[in-house]
């Protein structure tokens, strides 16, 4: 079973949830998918065993054979490709990889080499294993990343992602093919108005989702009345706790130093296994 | 004119609250927000919509069933698993890349523009705001973050207003560059916590990478001393300008649940005092354009 963790907003505790729910079940593999600042590794004080480098493809031309047709920059939608009078000049942050320039080229000018753009970190802590992605600082392109930490998915482990924030390519990207999403939220209104952002991405990617409520007791009431309206299980509610907090900034997962928690996050797993199997 | 964006990489370390706060204290400056998937900063600012512009950031493929013969030529070269068995388009995977529809040899697909999101140009009673969202489960945020920070220079250039204040998305990726590049001044909203220090490290290095001057906030700083001790004298060592020390304040959550900033809400609290001390030394360093420390 594949369970991502998610939040439209920022900072409501979509990492605390993941290690939490991974350090209370067994044989569990941890894919922190939250590449520009990934920050799992920092609460799960993992061994670090290895490290890979990702690279994405992007185009070698060959200027011997090149005749400045310029029909490789009229074909790429990214304008990645521009055709200046003395070479063709090619702008690597804005390449997506789809070799089509390679198809355009009338003269098969243009071949295809690596780039790098980040890389892969392989852990474990426990019974836990743990990898990685991290975007090198000035890369933009967030989600080859992603592809390349679930490719390393295991078919027969409780796998859960921590997905990164917010709803565009790169969390779309984390929970294509997840069997459950949890979102975690916060009762305020950015948490509120992110949830529902975040509620309509899921509903059109046909993912089954249920909320964690974070820091329950701040803000208002309106994420309860919505959930209620939407029909939105509410699988479990952390109450904001000074302990929580200070636990956190410390890198320590709370369910470790207050173990009722560790129980709890027990069985949100197993209420989330239900819903699946359902 | 100048432009200042405040990020934090790591979400929810107080970014919008302090952007509203700085909106409310420059008085005439131009707003963006450039967190255009999960945008918040118009619940605290809102902002009344003059313009409303529909963002074309890529294109999609469509295939023509009465000309496709199922050959699968296109599925087998699409690079984004975007064609299905059935030979029809997965939306959310298809990056526009045209590719499928150079090599259909029936010439059954072609491409269409793809309406991603909405671009808003607004006023509010502290300044006009460009603004925008993105559609559910659409891509190319770091091309409407170009277009948002397009319609917020030409509203500065009308309204003769000397500075943009941008709110960034969280993260270092695309983008978090789209709101970066070229401009003055960035402020790094950071709390005290592991992840907040991981993640400060990763954003003080995007600005660097970009020629921008960092200025360091630490907001909710009394949750955790040492570690707040810890960011002090990391900026210091590296000439980075620590702006301020916000303490944690429920005052900020009840202003947010009022729909206002803090500085509005709770002028006397120690929040709003802190706040104007940083908005004191971000106007000198942006006025003066002289004293930046450089990393």
């Amino acid at each position: 079973m594949i369970v991502s963790v998610a939040s439209g907003k920022g900072g409501t505790g979509k990492t605390s949830v993941a290690v939490n729910m991974a350090l209370s079940v067994g044989n569990v593999q941890l894919l922190d998918c939250d590449v520009e600042e990934p920050n799992a590794h920092l609460l799960l004080h993992p061994n670090m065993h290895r490290t890979e480098p990702v690279y994405v493809l992007v185009p070698l031309i060959n200027e011997e054979l090149c005749l400045h047709c310029g029909e490789c920059a009229k074909f790429c939608q990214y304008n990645a490709l521009f055709d200046s009078p003395e070479k063709i000049l090619f702008f690597p942050e804005l390449c997506h990889s789809c070799g089509g320039c390679t198809l355009a080229c009338p003269r098969q000018a243009i071949t295809e080499k690596e780039r790098r753009i980040g890389a892969l970190k392989f852990g474990s802590a426990g019974d836990v294993e743990l990898v990685y992605g991290e975007l090198d600082v000035g890369e933009p392109m967030a989600v080859p990343i992603i592809k390349a930490v679930k490719k390393q998915i295991e078919d027969n482990k409780n796998v859960i992602i921590d997905a990164p924030v917010g709803t565009s390519c790169p969390v779309i990207e984390t929970v294509r093919e997840s069997d459950f999403c949890v979102l975690v939220t916060e009762p305020t209104p950015f948490g509120l108005h992110d949830l529902k952002i975040t509620v309509q991405v899921l509903r059109k990617m046909k993912v089954p989702f249920a909320v964690v409520v974070n820091r329950a007791g701040i803000g208002d009431k309106k994420v309860y009345t919505y959930c209620k309206e939407e029909k939105i299980p509410i699988l479990m509610e952390i109450p904001y706790q000074r302990k929580i907090a200070e636990l956190y900034s410390k890198g320590v997962p709370f369910s470790l130093e207050m173990p009722e928690w560790k129980e709890k996050f027990q069985t949100l797993f197993n209420k989330i296994r239900k819903l699946v199997e359902e | 004119m100048k432009q200042l964006t405040i990020l934090s990489g790591k979400g929810g370390t107080g970014k919008t609250t302090i952007t509203a706060s700085l909106a409310v204290l420059a008085r005439n400056a131009v707003l963006a927000d450039c967190d255009v998937d999960a945008p918040d900063l118009h619940m605290l600012l809102h902002p009344e919509v003059i313009k409303t512009q529909e963002f074309k950031g890529s294109k999609i493929s469509v295939v023509d069933k009465t000309k496709c013969d199922n050959c699968g030529f296109c599925r087998e070269k699409c690079r984004f698993d975007a064609i299905t068995e059935a030979i029809e388009v997965d939306p959310i995977a298809c990056e526009g890349c045209g590719v499928c529809a150079a090599i259909c040899p029936t010439d059954a697909i072609t491409l269409a523009e793809r309406v991603s999101g909405y671009a808003y140009i607004s006023k509010t009673k502290y300044g006009f705001m460009a603004h925008a969202l993105l559609s559910p489960g659409e891509a190319n945020s770091g091309k409407l973050v170009t277009l948002v920070r397009q319609n917020a220079r030409i509203l500065s250039e009308k309204e003769n207003s000397d500075l943009i204040i941008i709110d960034g998305p969280p993260g270092i990726g695309c983008p978090v560059i789209a709101s970066v590049t070229g401009v003055d001044t960035g402020l790094v909203v950071t709390e005290p916590t592991l992840s907040g220090i991981h993640d400060l490290n990763r954003a003080l290095r995007l600005l660097k990478h970009f020629n921008v001057t960092p200025f360091v906030c630490v907001n909710m700083y009394d949750i955790n001393r040492d570690n707040t001790e810890k960011i002090m004298r990391f900026c210091k060592e590296n000439s980075i300008e620590i702006a301020g020390r916000i303490p944690f304040n429920p005052k900020v959550t009840e202003a947010m649940v009022n729909g206002k900033a803090v500085i509005e809400y709770s002028p006397e609290s120690d929040v709003a005092k802190e706040i104007e001390v940083i908005w004191k030394k971000l106007r000198s360093s942006l006025k003066s354009g002289e004293g930046f420390q450089k990393p």
